[in-house]
């Protein structure tokens, strides 16, 4: 008697744990995003989320976020799940080399071109934008907004206070610096390691302007040159401005603009998430709570960089994706994020189509990006791929470490000639 | 006596554990090992995360290459942080224990409570003594600022985690060199201890490997195989160069953790030392403290050892502690354990991930393998 109750137990759990398996495996109907948009960026993306939903009712979406700023640790987690056969039915990745260097050469992602004949995207995306997506003949992403790396911000009711203006170039920031040391505010505050390099690419593009920079990659510039070596010498000087042998290391990037806005720093050189942030969580007004300016010396240049989303080649639900991917594409998709997110939407077309709901940061940033040149963002995975950008971190910290311009300079030609990111190389 | 038919069902029955740990230990370390001999992400023309990645053997050049170029100067630095790391950490964690057990000893009210608390951060994970110590240790707040607040004096100047100061400074060239004199000097004692039992064989063969060891260091052979390194004037700007100070948080948190499971292992043994050993000491005439310092402290060698076992491996495996508290992208405070991420699922480097992953193992096992070798021999 025993014995057999026994069995019929063990009998029972061993169906039930069919049933389980068998019912995992019924995945029609659901659609899986993987960003890192948690935290402050998590609105923008659920505004998206309940649009698709409202247009697919009976999808069932998950919203698989990996937090941690610039998506320095959704990456890693990504590439288990891609490495193991378990794709998310699609991730945001940055559009330019992050895509291209590290899943499309590795033929993991489905040439969307059919899907941009379709919506009438490449009259709708602008060329340039067209151009760094295209690999080979086929596009692969669809971006969904546009951020803007060099923006310097500021307290301008602050500022008015100290008698400051936002300097028009570097040597004019190093100028100012000592006037405001000595009201006891720090010129400049930088937050961890990725802001660090964050800071470097606006002096880099400040000192080398817009041909030099897009030189580095493809190999007009010489990473080991003179012009390189000017370059770190500024960001060196540009540090000893700053907050970096303080509490730099432990400040993440919204506590960085928090010291901007309580007044204990000048200015902070961070993309224009900052205005989504400023404008959603703290309730600021652009131009009014907070300050904006081009990054000092790249005024009328546009360093850009794009959240997009693709299709990996074996997305468990291919349909919903496709979807997915038309609404973000679309022209109310876009309007729905990009007001929440603080970004300007990817298509031409959208902001003139519901101007009242850009404020007047997002409004000057998108004509800014209709008429400025356009350069494409080192650390945020538009220029350079993602070999390059690890090996950069240690091009940074020999930096900081050493303090010397022309180590850095070789280090950065050897990394150049190592991940094979400064073309031609 | 066990029958046969009886073995055979205890064969069977510890057959799909074995099965387990050979696929999910010893093949999957296998694995690393050969992929460590690939260049699985080293060779632009093949896409580390293609379907089908073509991975062709290299040999040891991914162990040279972390150990001599110029931008794996993390590696030897990480190599660097955990010796420090790891000496500091078994002795804060041994000696903490140590007195907690001591303490605890002397019969106190409410012994029960005190040990549950002082057992109670081995609870935590490492990720949450992480947070809460890089909270306690920032540089503008927590414990910096607490003199002020108490007492009115200045508060501390010290970047804890943040830190770049450099104590206890040395020469990354001269490691070998500083090897080979500890090395010398540990043998030489065992010769004078072996010649004092009377051993002389053992000591005659000691007294051979110290003039062999003497003479390679004194031909210079460490520079030849001591690897030399890449771009040697940035290096010298940039290669370990002694103790850094960032780790002292680190060490604070982990000792805080660990200290909890030392004490409870002293505890155990000091109640394991018979009574009568103590009485027939006070009989004797020995004091209290003689009696802690010539009966009780020599009984708890195989403790110590067995704890100094237990920690050394925690401290060479170390990750998620210095991830919570310094995150991965601090070079002062970088390990191992973190360049084998960082490697690995940033820059899709895995063959050197996995170089830096067999190293760890190669130091692990030099202390465990011996430590288990030789309780298998005390037990047959």
């Amino acid at each position: 008697m025993k014995s057999r109750l026994s069995l019929l137990l063990v009998l029972g759990l061993l169906a039930t744990l069919v049933g389980g398996v068998i019912s995992a495996q019924d995945t029609s109907g659901e659609l899986e995003i993987f960003s890192w948009w948690a935290g402050d960026e998590g609105p923008a993306l659920e505004a998206l989320l309940e649009l698709y939903a409202t247009e697919n009712p009976d999808v069932e979406v998950i919203n698989a976020t990996v937090t941690g700023g610039s998506g320095v640790n959704a990456r890693a987690v990504l590439k288990t799940r891609m490495l193991g056969g378990d794709p998310p039915d699609s991730f945001q990745v940055h559009a330019g080399e992050e895509l291209t260097g590290t899943w499309v050469v590795a033929d993991r992602m489905e040439d969307l071109t059919f899907l941009y004949e379709e919506q009438g995207w490449f009259e709708a995306f602008p060329q340039d934008l067209i151009d760094l997506l295209t690999y080979e003949g086929g596009i692969y992403s669809v971006p969904v907004n546009i951020h803007r790396s060099n923006v310097m911000w500021s307290n301008p009711a602050k500022l008015e206070e100290w008698g400051f203006e936002a300097p028009a170039t570097w040597d004019d920031f190093l100028a100012l610096c000592p006037t405001i040391q000595e009201a006891g505010v720090v010129p400049l505050v930088v937050g961890e390691a990725w802001t660090q390099n964050h800071l470097f690419e606006s002096v880099a593009l400040g000192v080398l302007g817009a041909d030099g920079w897009n030189g580095i990659w493809s190999g007009e510039t010489d990473p080991a040159g003179p012009e390189m070596v000017a370059v770190f010498e500024t960001f060196g000087k540009v540090l000893e401005c700053s907050n970096i042998s303080d509490d730099a290391s432990g400040l993440s990037w919204q506590q960085a603009i928090d010291k901007v806005i309580a007044g204990e720093a000048a200015f902070n050189i961070m993309g224009d998430w900052a205005a989504g942030y400023m404008t959603t969580t703290l309730g600021l007004e652009p131009g009014v709570g907070y300050g904006y300016n081009a990054a000092p010396g790249t005024d009328g240049i546009f360093m850009w960089l794009s959240d997009s989303f693709g299709l990996p080649a074996d997305a468990p639900n291919r349909d919903n994706t496709i979807a997915w991917l038309t609404t973000l594409g679309s022209l109310e998709g876009q309007n729905t994020f990009n007001p929440l997110k603080g970004s300007i939407p990817a298509r031409v077309d959208a902001v003139s189509a519901a101007p009242d709901l850009y404020n007047a940061y997002l409004q000057s940033a998108s004509a800014d990006w209709a008429e400025n040149t356009l350069v494409g963002s080192l650390v945020h995975g538009a220029a350079a791929n993602e070999r390059f950008m690890g090996d950069f971190n240690q091009v940074m910290e020999i930096f900081l470490a050493s303090g010397s311009a022309e180590a850095t300079a070789n280090a950065m030609s050897v990394v150049c000639i190592q991940s094979g990111a400064c073309g031609g190389m | 006596m066990r029958s046969r038919k009886d073995r055979v069902i205890a064969f069977l029955m510890v057959l799909p554990s074995l099965v387990a740990i050979y696929i999910f230990v010893y093949g999957f370390i296998g694995q690393a090992i050969q992929t460590s001999t690939s260049d699985w992400g080293s060779n632009p023309a093949q896409p580390p995360l293609a379907v089908n990645v073509v991975k062709s053997y290299v040999g040891l050049q991914n162990y040279e290459n972390i150990m001599t170029d110029m931008l794996e100067f993390s590696f030897r630095n990480s190599l660097a942080n955990t010796f420090f790391f790891t000496i500091f950490f078994v002795v804060g964690c041994l000696v903490v224990g140590l007195v907690l057990a001591l303490l605890l000893d002397q019969n106190v009210v409410g012994e029960g409570i005190f040990r549950t608390i002082f057992l109670f951060p081995m609870a935590l994970s490492f990720v949450v003594t992480g947070t809460i110590w890089r909270w306690m240790l920032q540089p503008n707040g927590g414990i910096n600022i607490l003199p002020q607040q108490l007492f009115g004096l200045d508060p501390i100047d010290f970047g804890w985690v943040n830190s770049r100061d450099v104590l206890f400074p040395f020469e990354w060239g001269q490691v070998p060199t500083y090897l080979t004199y500890f090395g010398i000097a540990i043998i030489a004692i065992m010769v004078v201890n072996f010649a004092m039992k009377g051993r002389w064989r053992a000591s005659q063969y000691g007294v051979i490997a110290i003039v062999i060891m003497g003479l390679v260091l004194m031909a210079g052979l460490w520079d030849k195989i001591w690897l030399p390194l890449d771009e040697a004037a940035t290096e010298a700007i940039i290669a370990p160069k002694g103790f850094n100070a960032a780790l002292i948080g680190i060490i604070i948190a982990a000792v805080w953790q660990m200290s909890g499971y030392t004490m409870a292992m002293f505890i155990a043994g000091i109640r394991g030392i018979p009574e009568e050993l103590r009485e027939a000491a006070r009989v004797d005439g020995c004091s209290e403290i003689g009696i802690y310092w010539r009966i009780v402290l020599p009984q708890l060698n195989p403790i110590i050892l067995s704890a100094m076992i237990i920690l050394g491996h925690i401290s060479l495996k170390i990750f998620d502690l210095v991830f919570a508290m310094a995150g991965p992208d601090n070079a002062q405070t970088v390990v191992p354990g973190l360049l084998v991420y960082i490697e690995g699922f940033r820059e899709n480097s895995f063959a050197r991930a996995s170089a830096i992953a067999v190293i760890m193992l190669f130091f692990v096992s030099v202390i465990i393998v011996p430590y288990l070798w030789s309780q298998l021999r005390e037990e047959v």
